[in-house]
Formats: structure tokens, C-alpha cells, sequence
């Protein structure tokens, strides 16, 4: 059945020798978002991971529009910043499938004057923002995010509502773990 | 073939901003060679007649050497998990790599392998034969390694693992490309040798990187 957005049938994962994730089930509309909550430890970060196929689920499906293929886009707790590249080179592998310019999704993170910098020399701060460029350059209608405002200060956190208010107008899906209150409006809760 | 492209671009990009790995590989060849005239005598019958096996072994040594970063700074950085799900399937990330590894490690040493062989006493006429066994040698040795660093990758001590894992895996490769110099040496044909290196390079070829996509998929689980 198309049209119905990201699902997860009764997804179970084992970490570690100890099942984290229990028969659990969900559904997120296009347009929608969904924050998991939960203390350290209680499986958010694994069920990212498990959503973006990185991991397989040791029971259960994940579909999207009822196919097993998700296009997803994944920020996770590291930052994938490679410190010898510069800011826009460390964009270009994934601008080859990107809908926008490197140069655009700096733009959109504010982070253009520093284009040309080696990105050893950026902040952590600075390091998220070009991480979350990737995913403004990514086509994927599911954005997966861990901690996206780590080490973000208040104006780039609100850059980042704006990005996914716009990523959610066009169809997309947010799906993030947070412990930080998120400009995320109307989204749903699940609690792990 | 563009994502493919464009990776190898990048990892070219990071092995020239980071070219003191690349000169340390070619280094680490050069002195270890030198250290055999020292140790055995500069008597040139003896050195020539054993120069092919040192720069195999050198070579092979020297090879090893960036493979635990191959994949060991992406896998520590996240980008690990982008490459898996920028589009590319596993065992074409791992191929590419490979080249990489070659590109960066594997062709340097093929271009110091010949002075370092004539500095060994090796009959110059049998230069030839021995670069046309290293040149699918290294090419063997960067899938072997790259299937290696993929398998060890996420391991505790990892680095200690990777050669007790690649080194048996290359012997075959160390037998038929001295061989193949030996057997011009004493004026008979290298080819059967230099067919049976291409013959093991063209079951790595496929081989490796299909195995060591798999080994990526389980570490990044």
C-alpha cells in the first residue's frame, strides 16, 4: 500500500547479547517527524541505525511507501569530517547524487566563508554544521538524525528547524533521537 | 561508476594532502633493502643471486604498512557509514579502495623496486622480469591487504592481526614472482611463472573486494 510512509513492523534488535529493541512498531507519514526519547542506553542510536539499514534488524521489516528499500540520509554521533579535506571538498562524494551544489548546502548552513578551509581547523560546532550539510545535499526523502544539535549554538539550531521545516513541506521524514528540545513542530513522540 | 569515481578522487585527494604515508611506504622498501648488504656482505654473486627474494619480501612489508588506516580512519570518523549508504555497494567500496591502496602504495614501490634491485647486484638484463612479476604483484597485494583491513577491521589490536591475516594469503604471490626472476636467471622462460601470478590476480580481482564488501557491512553493524 503506497502513500503510507516510513513503517516499522516489529522490529527487534539484539546489541551486545542484550535485545535492546522489542517488537516495536511505528508509522511516520510523508511530512511527518518523529523524536525518540529515552535515557542513555535505551536503544535510540540502534534503532537509527537499523531504520538506515546499517544494521539489520534481528526481527521485523522497515518499509517506505511499502518497499524494503528506505532512501535515506544518516547523521550519526561522528561527524564523517574528514580533517585533510577541506569544507567543500569533504561535500563533493556526496554531491554526486545530490539535488543541490556543495556550495548551496554550505550556504544553507552558513558555513560558506569557510568553503576553503581545512576542516581540521573548524569547531565541533562548525564540524556538525558541514555534517549536517550533507544531509541538505542528499536526495533522500528520510532524514535519520542522532544528536543533530550537538554542539550547535542557538542560531544554528534554528538554521536547522528551518532545514527541516523545508525537507518536511517536501514529503520528507524526520526521524531523530534527542535529549534537546528540537524546532521540530507537531511532531510525534516515541518513548524507548 | 561516478560515485565510484568520485571516492577514488577523494581518497587520491587524502593520500596526496597526507604524502608523508606514501614516502614512509616507499622509505620503510628502500632501507629495509639496504639493510641486507649490511647484514650479508657486499660480495655481489651472493647479493644478486638473493635480490629478487629481498625486494619481494621489502616490497611485501612495505605494503602492509598503511593498511590498517585504509579503512581504520573511516570506520573511526563515521565516514565508514556514509560510504555505506552513499549508493555504492559495499564490494565497489572496497574495490575502490584497493586501487587506491595501489595507487598510493603499490605503484611507488614499483617504481623504487628497480634501482633498489640494481643496487642489490641484480643482473640489470633480469630487471625487466622481475617488475613485470611485481606489477600484478602489488596489484594482488593491495586486494589480499584491502580484504585483510576490511576483516580486521573493528578488532581489538586490529593492526597486530592484519599481517598474521595477509602474509600466508601473499605467499603464493612471493613464489611465483621470484620464480619467475630465478628461472631467467638461469635462462629458462619466466612466462609459466608470470601466468600463474596473473592467473592468482585474476581470482582476487573478483574475489577480495566481494569479501571484504561483506567484512565492511558486518563492521559497520
Amino acid at each position: 500500500m503506497p502513500g503510507v510512509g516510513l513503517e516499522a513492523r516489529d522490529i527487534s534488535a539484539i546489541r551486545g547479547e542484550r535485545l535492546v529493541l522489542r517488537s516495536l512498531s511505528f508509522t511516520v507519514p510523508p511530512g511527518g517527524a518523529l523524536l525518540l526519547l529515552g535515557a542513555n542506553g535505551s536503544g535510540k542510536s540502534t534503532l537509527l541505525r537499523v531504520l538506515a539499514g546499517l544494521k539489520r534488524p534481528d526481527a521485523g521489516t522497515v518499509l517506505w511507501m511499502g518497499e524494503a528499500e528506505a532512501p535515506v540520509a544518516y547523521l550519526g554521533h561522528q561527524d564523517a569530517v574528514k580533517p585533510g579535506l577541506t569544507a567543500l571538498e569533504n561535500l563533493r562524494f556526496a554531491a554526486q547524487t545530490g539535488r543541490s551544489t556543495p556550495r548551496d548546502a554550505l550556504q544553507a548552513l552558513d558555513l560558506l566563508t569557510l568553503a576553503d578551509l581545512p576542516a581540521r581547523l573548524l569547531s565541533a560546532g562548525q564540524k556538525r554544521r558541514l555534517a549536517l550539510a550533507r544531509l541538505v545535499l542528499s536526495p533522500a526523502a528520510v532524514w535519520l538524525l542522532d544528536e543533530p544539535t550537538l554542539g550547535l549554538d542557538t542560531a544554528a539550531v534554528e538554521r536547522l528547524g528551518g532545514l527541516l521545516a523545508a525537507h518536511r513541506a517536501g514529503g520528507g521524514v524526520v526521524v531523530t533521537a534527542t535529549h534537546l528540545p528540537l524546532p521540530l513542530p507537531g511532531a510525534a513522540e516515541l518513548r524507548l | 561508476m561516478t560515485a565510484a569515481l568520485a571516492l577514488l578522487r577523494r581518497e587520491l585527494r587524502l593520500s596526496l594532502r597526507h604524502g608523508a604515508d606514501t614516502l614512509a611506504a616507499v622509505l620503510f622498501f628502500v632501507l629495509a633493502g639496504a639493510l641486507f648488504p649490511l647484514a650479508i656482505g657486499p660480495a655481489p654473486e651472493t647479493l644478486g643471486r638473493i635480490a629478487p627474494g629481498i625486494v619481494w619480501v621489502c616490497a611485501l612489508l612495505a605494503a602492509l604498512l598503511p593498511l590498517d588506516r585504509l579503512f581504520g580512519a573511516d570506520f573511526e570518523d563515521g565516514s565508514l557509514d556514509q560510504l555505506m549508504l552513499g549508493g555504492l555497494p559495499p564490494g565497489a567500496v572496497a574495490g575502490v579502495k584497493a586501487v587506491a591502496h595501489w595507487l598510493g602504495t603499490g605503484l611507488p614501490l614499483l617504481l623504487a623496486a628497480g634501482p633498489l634491485a640494481v643496487m642489490l647486484q641484480l643482473d640489470p638484463a633480469n630487471v625487466p622480469v622481475l617488475l613485470a612479476g611485481l606489477l600484478p604483484g602489488t596489484l594482488a597485494l593491495s586486494l589480499l591487504g584491502t580484504l585483510g583491513a576490511a576483516v580486521v577491521l573493528g578488532a581489538r589490536r586490529g593492526g597486530v592481526l592484519l599481517p598474521l591475516l595477509v602474509l600466508p594469503l601473499a605467499m603464493p604471490v612471493l613464489i611465483f614472482g621470484t620464480a619467475a626472476v630465478e628461472a631467467a636467471g638461469s635462462g629458462l622462460t619466466p612466462r609459466p611463472h608470470l601466468l600463474l601470478l596473473l592467473a592468482v590476480l585474476a581470482g582476487a580481482l573478483p574475489l577480495c573486494p566481494l569479501a571484504a564488501g561483506a567484512a565492511l557491512r558486518g563492521a559497520v553493524e
